[in-house]
């Protein structure tokens, strides 16, 4: 793997493992209450930690997902190359954007 | 094809097969978070919309797929700070026991998500 790529793979774990930490415990715990929309909504409307929290999440795993993508890709079907790296540069903004629009949708909700 | 007898050991090692979980844990993540950003998406049209869309999903099909997510989930976690623990503490490690442990918290995760359903829904 590229030495920039594993740089990014690394830190980006280093967050999620916080981040999802926290997303399990949140989930395991919510899910005793049923997981209804008003539950989860009145959980994180106007939540600003929250908010913060899944803006970091979201941004760790549009940078996370894909360099794992690509990986996979190269090793078990061997495709490389630039266009890969360009779809999956492509892969990773339209997760970023999703992302940010579902955290700010739970927010404003 | 035969595989030479050392590559067949090699791939009954734990540490294989905690690589191969990780690998598909992440692959399955990957393919859901979209589908699970649009869903969250569709409260920007307002709450009701939301709700109906919880609705839709509330069937034991989907309950199934979640306990599937959430123990991919935790397995992805749990195999990845094995990895960091490994790479950046230097920490010699029991292998066959690190992966045990990591595959039976992702299943105590799986479990729990089930019963706390259970309870939510009754």
């Amino acid at each position: 793997m590229n030495p920039s790529l594993f740089v990014a793979q690394r830190i980006t774990a280093f967050v999620l493992a916080f981040a999802v930490t926290i997303h399990l415990a949140t989930i395991l715990y919510a899910a005793q209450r049923g997981l209804t929309a008003g539950h989860i909504l009145q959980r994180t409307h106007g939540n600003v930690a929250f908010f913060a929290l899944y803006v970091i999440f979201v941004i760790a795993a549009s940078i996370h997902a894909p360099i794992g993508l690509r990986a996979i890709l190269r090793e078990w079907l061997g495709w490389w190359g630039r266009r890969v790296d360009v779809s999956l540069v492509a892969f990773a903004a339209v997760l970023l954007t999703l992302g940010l629009r579902a955290a700010f949708a739970v927010f404003v909700a | 094809m035969k595989w030479p007898a050392s590559s067949v050991r090699s791939q009954r090692q734990p540490g294989f097969v905690a690589a191969i979980i990780h690998r598909l844990s992440g692959l399955a993540l990957t393919i859901f978070l979209p589908a699970h950003f649009l869903a969250l998406g569709t409260a920007l049209s307002g709450a009701g919309s939301f709700e109906r869309f919880m609705n839709v999903t509330d069937n034991p099909v989907i309950k199934a797929l979640e306990v599937g997510l959430v123990t991919s989930l935790a397995v992805h976690l749990a195999c990845g700070v094995r990895i960091l623990t490994i790479e950046f503490l230097s920490l010699r490690e029991r292998t066959a026991v690190t992966v045990a442990v990591c595959f039976a918290f992702a299943l105590a995760c799986g479990l729990l998500f089930l019963l706390n359903v259970q309870i939510g829904a009754s």
